[in-house]
């Protein structure tokens, strides 16, 4: 469970939410600007000292604390079972596609790390880009690529912040079809925010809609994002 | 040619850029990734030596070394010799005045490293160590270079912090610039010309390198 409260200030935007998402799959829903990717860093632990002084937040995971301003705790990136992807795949240029995903394993051997690399690009559906470097791939494969990479140190938590973007429709709901049933098997908690209506239906949710940095309502999608539902009906019609 | 000074000065120069390299990785990667309020005093701090004048930066380290300082005379205890007038006391002075040159393009090269993959490495459990070796120094090959190079000359070319701090003895202090400025005072044109043209043939050279480096390696630019 996924316990959070955040009280942000960024030039003129306020960012104020104080929420618990109990799900396995949350998806916050809102259209660009409303601060998904905001808050989606701050769960992170990206950005967290940078406004320390602006900033009053407070994170739990499964009841453990992994940020709570007023004790001065930020547990760093890396420290808090947490991965992240990101729109922009950022893969690591100079390394392999094989070499990225193994890079949150330095603490396997050889051999564990080489078959569980394996087995993670099999998932995400890039197995046979193993060798080949980040600038020879697609923006599809590289996102592909950037989520076998989060899931590789095995999180509890996965932050999604639009990371199919690049993937056409039938991709992107094959891969977030596998990586519900990949999450689901592995107990990995999964946030993945989105201002694309039809991903956050087709997931079947709980959806929590962010607007102007305030949480505007959360439920499940079809409770949620009826009126979306409706626009996305008419539009079909 | 004075092979003893031309030794010397690259002996302090080699000894100079090794030290500096071990100093600027570290600070330029803390200047860069670090959100420290005392970023921009520090900062100031490295860059100093770029406009102080040399002999400003020579006199207030031979003053700051030498036995009218506490700090200089407990130095000069430990040691066993006082640092100035000395080969180890040109090095510290050295380190000091081409800090910049060093510091400079690491921060300008780490700079560019895009911040997603900062985000990602750490994201991923990189420490900072691991990010500056593994992700930062790779992707700013050239600034690495850059910075090794412009140290190695600027030492080999500095003549006040030299001459302030350590005088001009054969052997221990005496660098080519110091032969350079003697042979002039002497009125020996002739062997001024062969050790002005070898200090700017070196550097043209390591120029060139850098420059030829960042063509055929595709590197970042610093």
């Amino acid at each position: 469970m996924l316990e959070f409260a955040f009280d942000a200030r960024r030039g003129s935007f306020h960012l104020h939410v104080e929420c618990r998402f109990a799900s396995e799959w949350t998806v916050i829903f809102g259209p660009s600007g409303a601060g998904k990717s905001t808050l989606l860093r701050l769960l992170a632990g990206l950005d967290a000292t940078a406004s320390a002084s602006r900033l009053s937040a407070r994170v739990a995971l499964d009841g453990s604390l992994l940020t709570d301003s007023t004790t001065r705790l930020w547990l760093r990136p890396g420290h808090r079972k947490t991965s992240m992807v990101a729109q922009q795949a950022s893969l690591f240029p100079h390394l392999t596609i094989a070499a990225n995903v193994a890079y949150g394993l330095p603490w396997l051997d050889e051999k564990e790390r080489k078959s569980w690399v394996k087995e993670l690009l099999q998932f995400a559906g890039a197995v046979d880009l193993a060798n080949r470097r980040p600038q020879d791939l697609s923006g599809g494969e590289a996102q592909r690529v950037a989520l076998a990479r989060a899931l590789a140190p095995q999180p509890r938590l996965l932050l999604l912040d639009e990371p199919f973007s690049a993937l056409d429709g039938s991709a992107s709901d094959a891969l977030l079809a596998r990586l519900k049933d990949w999450a689901h098997e592995h107990h990995i908690q999964t946030v993945m925010a989105t201002h694309d209506a039809t991903d956050a239906l087709a997931t079947s949710a709980e959806v929590a809609l962010l607007h102007e940095g305030r949480l505007a309502a959360l439920g499940p999608a079809a409770a949620v994002l009826a009126s979306e539902r409706l626009r996305l009906l008419d539009r079909l019609r | 040619m004075d092979w003893q000074a031309l030794a010397l000065t690259l002996k302090l120069a080699a000894v100079t850029t090794a030290i500096l390299l071990a100093i600027a990785i570290p600070l330029a990667a803390w200047l860069v990734l670090s959100r420290s309020r005392w970023l921009a005093v520090l900062e100031a701090l490295a860059a100093l030596p770029l406009v102080l004048p040399p002999t400003v930066l020579g006199f207030f380290l031979l003053v700051l070394l030498g036995p009218r300082t506490a700090f200089g005379r407990g130095l000069t205890a430990l040691l066993g010799h006082p640092l100035a007038f000395s080969f180890s006391g040109l090095v510290v002075g050295s380190v000091l005045y081409s800090l910049p040159f060093a510091v400079q393009p690491l921060v300008a090269g780490f700079s560019s490293v895009e911040p997603g993959l900062v985000d990602a490495a750490r994201l991923l459990g990189a420490s900072p160590f691991r990010l500056v070796t593994t992700l930062l120094l790779p992707l700013a090959q050239r600034s690495l270079i850059a910075a090794a190079v412009l140290s190695f000359l600027h030492t080999m070319g500095e003549f006040g912090v030299v001459l302030m701090l350590g005088g001009d003895i054969p052997g221990a202090t005496r660098t080519l610039s110091i032969v350079l400025y003697n042979q002039v005072e002497n009125f020996d044109y002739a062997a001024a010309n062969r050790t002005a043209a070898l200090l700017l043939g070196m550097s043209v050279l390591a120029l060139a390198a850098i420059y030829l480096a960042g063509r055929t390696r595709g590197g970042r630019r610093a």
